[in-house]
């Protein structure tokens, strides 16, 4: 005791310095390995879909605590909270796998009244509004209705029949005489519930319910569609615009030499003009 | 040291108040991790549903939110400010362990007490060394670090690691690999640092020891001119550094542990045979006589 206190302070502060920068690399190191496993946690498997009303996947997981209380309040079972080194998503949080139990997209939204921290937004009132991921008929090859048999099950299951997905008829090129319903889904109304995905009966579903960020693309700000833009002005949307002869592609390039095209240099032979 | 401080710890309590007596606090409190854990087990178990959730946030009888207040503030520096229902849930849970000690927590409630306990009673019977004994503020540095890494990365930092949850969460709804980091905790008290997990790196119980600062509820060292030097209590303590201020104490002094450090175990209780201690309140103020001078030995504190 009485060695220390006669001491000269300098080594004693030193320690004291030394010990502070030894805490504080090792509080670095600590903190760095947290952060990599909190920023590897934002990696969601596309399959794993998240409650309705979740909010983004970086949002949720700076809200969601983990505590469940979403998963057990849902009457099908569909959700479970991810289990660590099983599940992919951030362990603990809550998800559901569209294939294995799809949501059930109950009209009192239970998951949503019992989440304690707003992680699944109360803003979710309508059900129809949830956007749990987006649908995407992934496989035309193996997709029964585009080979053009008539299944349709993945259109008659959805909760939001002939608005999330619709059969749109079109030709059969390889029969030559019959139609082909293809199931078409139209993101602005499918809430990503994954009945269709869930009932489809090819072994592995041909549509299949993405994260919209899969699901999706995105169309550039600046970009307009002409005849959208003509419909609201009802009107050319640029004045005093040039009508240009149309060009047909093959052979026959006669048209081209209508005002505003040009005349071939030479002529193939054999061509009859 | 005393003959008696050769002695197995805690046989002269038995001696004197029966093996029931000089184990109350411990059986009472495996009871109460017990209890705990099976309010939340009722309900995958048996069906029950009186509990849903878990430590993290729960809810009893359908109207009492529980939420852990660490989580939230975790939360709350990601940017995100929670819904009335978790925030109700974590001022309740708060003002309880604000009122009978925030670590009481750590030692009657979390389901890694018993694995870290464990660890220390295999520690003792081995024999080991006590290996790497970090600074007392080591865990301080741990607790900034990982608020530091909540704000920055937006996330609810500890909950990807912390054992506490794992653990709990793993019990009440399935596990995965997550008994893969309480192995890891076990080991960690085994072999690599005495005491390390709870003592020294646990933000949780950091966090909990900052609350329970100010606590009501606390351990007071009533009869310390009683106290004949066996050192029992410093044996069983998981804070021993929480009892010298107390037991040392001269006349004037308090008996009463203030440290927020002490978990309200009670097992310092249990282990004396002179019966020094005994539970208290933060406002107890009566005279207290300091230890007899005799006998003194140098307390090795780590
Ligand atoms: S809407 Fe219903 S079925 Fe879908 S996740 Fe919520 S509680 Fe479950
Ligand atoms: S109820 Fe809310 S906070 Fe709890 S696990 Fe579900 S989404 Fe997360
Ligand atoms: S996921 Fe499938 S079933 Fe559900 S709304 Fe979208 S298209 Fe319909
Ligand atoms: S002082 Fe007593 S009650 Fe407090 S932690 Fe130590 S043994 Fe437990």
């Amino acid at each position: 005791m009485s060695a220390q206190q006669t001491r000269p302070s300098r080594p004693n502060r030193r320690r004291v310095l030394t010990d502070a920068a030894r805490a504080a690399g090792a509080c670095a190191i600590v903190g760095l390995g947290l952060a990599k496993v909190a920023v590897d946690a934002r990696a969601l498997p596309a399959q794993a879909l998240r409650p309705p009303g979740a909010l983004p996947e970086a949002d949720f997981l700076g809200t969601c605590i983990r505590c469940g209380l979403c998963v057990r309040d849902c009457p099908y079972d569909t959700l479970s909270l991810a289990e660590l080194g099983v599940d992919g998503a951030a362990t603990g949080t809550p998800f559901f796998v569209a294939r294995e139990v799809p949501c059930e997209m109950c009209d009192d939204i239970p998951c949503v009244a019992a989440c304690p921290t707003g992680a699944l937004t109360a803003e979710l009132d309508t059900i129809d509004d949830a956007r749990m991921g987006t649908a995407v008929l992934v496989d035309e090859e193996h997709c029964l209705n585009a080979l053009g048999l008539r299944c349709d099950v993945c259109y008659r299951v959805c909760p939001v029949i002939d608005k999330a997905i619709t059969l749109e008829m079109r030709h059969n090129v390889r029969s030559g005489h019959h139609a082909i319903f293809m199931p078409t889904v139209h993101a602005d109304a499918c809430t990503g519930c994954g009945k269709c995905e869930k009932s489809c009966v090819l072994p592995e579903a041909a549509i299949k319910v993405l994260p919209v960020r899969l699901a999706r693309g995105e169309a550039a700000e600046h970009y307009r569609l002409g005849w959208e833009e003509m419909e609201r002005k009802g009107a050319p949307v640029v004045e005093g615009i040039i009508d240009l002869p149309d060009r047909l592609p093959g052979p026959s390039t006669d048209n081209l030499a209508a005002p505003g095209g040009y005349e071939p240099a030479f002529k193939l032979p054999g061509i009859k003009q | 040291m005393s003959v008696k401080s050769q002695l197995p710890i805690a046989a002269e309590a038995i001696r004197e108040k029966g093996w029931l007596g000089a184990h109350r606090f411990l059986i009472l409190r495996r009871a109460s991790q017990v209890f705990f854990l099976l309010l939340f087990l009722l309900g995958p178990w048996f069906g029950l549903w009186w509990v849903k959730g878990n430590l993290a946030g729960s809810l009893t009888f359908d109207i009492l939110p529980l939420t852990d207040p660490f989580v939230l503030l975790q939360s709350f520096l990601a940017g995100h400010w929670p819904a009335a229902t978790a925030l109700t849930g974590a001022a309740i849970v708060a003002a309880v362990y604000a009122l009978i000690g925030g670590r009481v927590y750590c030692s009657w409630v979390c389901p890694i007490n018993p694995v870290t306990d464990a660890a220390h009673w295999l520690h003792n019977k081995l024999d080991l060394q006590k290996g790497w004994q970090p600074k007392r503020g080591t865990r301080y540095w741990v607790f900034a670090a990982v608020l530091l890494v909540s704000a920055l990365t937006g996330t609810i930092a500890w909950e990807f690691v912390n054992p506490v949850t794992l653990l709990h969460r793993g019990l009440v709804f399935g596990f995965g690999f997550a008994w893969v980091a309480v192995v890891a905790v076990f080991l960690f008290d085994l072999v690599v640092s005495r005491r390390g997990w709870c003592a020294h790196v646990c933000p949780v119980g950091t966090f909990y020891g900052l609350l329970g600062e100010a606590s009501v509820l606390r351990v007071s060292a009533a009869r310390r001119a009683d106290c004949d030097d066996c050192l029992d209590c410093f044996a069983v303590c998981p804070e021993p550094h929480v009892i010298t201020p107390a037991l040392r104490g001269s006349d004037g002094s308090t008996p009463l542990i203030l440290s927020g450090d002490c978990t309200n175990c009670g097992r310092c209780i249990d282990v004396c045979a002179p019966a020094v201690f005994e539970f208290a309140h933060r406002f107890d103020s009566r005279p207290t006589p300091a230890r007899r001078e005799r006998n003194r030995v140098e307390v090795p504190v780590s």
